[in-house]
């Protein structure tokens, strides 16, 4: 298992370099915004591999409030981390492709609302999860995913009846997409998908790794309480 | 023009920064290791 | 005595004593608001027709602070007490427990609203331009909606580090739905533009899923501490 690693990181690498490629050369260049809408290639994709790893996390802590799992534990604390990172990309691209598009840095545009929204969402989660003294923490962090999930409609539907009220610019593609975009862009989000996966690996791997040292720090200090050392 | 550039490799940035964030704990943790090894 | 409403009636009643004895959390709530209204008036001298359009999301960061301050003392005296630990081993549904406390934290901030409407209305010379009564459901609806996820996430929060914080940190990102709608709402019905129908059937759904969920989940929380 370990061994794949590399190998699969290799692959990810050349996808990556290849999409990178596609997205500032390969694709056909944008009529109405220019060269600036290649961002795209990025914001999207972005957006998408978020939004998977945050339905990862629900998915894993819907587990964990049914088997008290502790591998589920892992797979929700690190799909978060990973999910936050993602949506920070989302929120630092979407601002910069704005800005020179419609001359306004913020845009209650729904992709872009509801990333803030999710990532507002999720970095709580994961300050719950860092100050909590309680020795339950993957329960109560359970719970909160469930109730953030639960959230997502409505977000989505307040923000759609919002944007019918207060007309806002909507980034991104207008109308249809030409298929060679199309292919860009689905390139792009597999490379994402791929680098995604392996960030997520890893830092399951330090999570789990963490978790050991941790739990044999605490069975020393307790033998050690007990005069066994 | 610079926007698409700005916009790539404020990506890159961020994703990068959160590796060498990983490789930090990790080899903080390794660290760790060989110290519980000799107590025991 | 161990059905759900008896005992909800029971505990909220004697939190309800408690806080007319001492009253504690509504002194401190009413002059935190007080406050907010005075330094937002400083900020702002909007003419009647600015007021009522920003004056929807002006009244509901106030009672969102003041409300948060109440919610933060919610379990504050169960802790001292050790009370959560008797409920935990006592036959008496959960349920009772978060229902009384959240009843009372809703009837607090109902209180409190109740008290800050005039003055809002005086500072801002505000008006309503649309069906005023809509008003009433969208703060009852509101208001619930805060409440029932404040009293929850309180819960939560007792076993952290910095529980203050924690509670406004983990309650925001949730609430905004429901505070877009209670804003939108208010400034629908006061300016007269727009319906607020969509934003009180909103509130409404939100509340029912919300109050559902914490019901459901609040004995896995109270036996998680």
């Amino acid at each position: 298992m370990k061994r794949l690693f590399p190998i699969f990181g290799v692959l990810t690498l050349i996808l990556l370099s290849f999409a990178l490629y596609e997205a500032l050369i390969g694709a056909p260049t944008e009529q109405t915004m220019g060269e600036v809408q290649r961002i795209f290639y990025y914001h999207v994709p972005s957006a998408w591999t978020a939004f998977l790893l945050f339905l990862i996390n629900f998915g894993a802590s819907v587990v964990y409030l049914i088997r008290r799992n502790p591998k589920a534990d892992a797979v929700a604390a690190v799909t978060a981390e990973v999910g936050v990172i993602f949506c920070s990309v989302v929120l630092v691209t979407g601002p910069i492709w704005a800005r020179p598009v419609w001359g306004i840095w913020w845009t209650w545009d729904m992709r872009l609302t509801l990333t803030l929204v999710l990532w507002l969402i999720y970095v709580s989660y994961l300050m719950l999860r860092r100050f909590s003294t309680s020795s339950q923490t993957p329960l109560i962090a359970a719970v909160l995913s469930v109730f953030g999930a639960l959230d997502v409609p409505l977000v989505y539907f307040s923000i759609w009846y919002f944007r019918t009220q207060h007309p806002s610019p909507v980034i991104g593609r207008g109308g249809s997409l030409d298929p060679r975009m199309w292919h860009v862009l689905l390139i792009n989000w597999a490379a994402f998908l791929c680098f995604a996966f392996l960030v997520c690996w890893s830092r399951y791997r330090l999570e789990r790794l963490q978790r050991e040292v941790e739990e044999t720090q605490a069975l020393e200090a307790l033998l050690e309480q007990r005069g066994v050392r | 023009m610079t926007y698409l550039y700005a916009a790539y490799a404020a990506t890159w940035l961020i994703h990068i920064a959160y590796l060498g964030w990983m490789a930090m704990r990790y080899r903080r943790l390794q660290r760790e290791i060989p110290q519980l090894r000799k107590d025991r | 005595m161990t059905s759900l409403p008896a005992i909800t009636q029971a505990t909220l009643a004697k939190d309800l004593r408690l806080e007319w004895r001492s009253k504690d959390a509504i002194n401190s709530m009413l002059f935190f608001a007080l406050l907010v209204v005075v330094i937002f008036s400083f900020s702002f001298n909007p003419t009647a027709e600015e007021s009522r359009q920003i004056a929807g999301g002006l009244v509901w960061v106030a009672f969102l602070f003041a409300a948060v301050v109440a919610l933060n003392q919610t379990w504050a005296r169960e802790l001292r007490n050790q009370v959560l630990d008797a409920y935990r081993v006592s036959p008496a549904p959960a349920n009772a427990l978060f229902l009384a406390k959240a009843i009372g934290n809703f009837l607090f901030v109902s209180v409190l609203e109740a008290l800050m409407t005039p003055l809002f209305i005086v500072f801002y010379t505000l008006r309503a331009l649309g069906p005023a009564w809509q008003l009433i459901p969208v703060a009852m609806l509101g208001t619930w909606a805060l409440v029932v996820n404040g009293t929850f996430f309180a819960a939560m929060s007792i076993r952290t580090r910095s529980r203050e914080i924690m509670l406004p940190l983990l309650l925001f990102p949730i609430s905004i739905p429901a505070l877009l709608a209670m804003v939108e709402g208010t400034s629908a019905i006061l300016t007269g533009e727009a319906a607020a129908k969509f934003w009180i059937v909103l509130l409404a759904v939100y509340d029912l899923v919300f109050t559902t969920v914490s019901l459901l989940l609040f004995e896995t929380i109270l036996h998680a501490e």
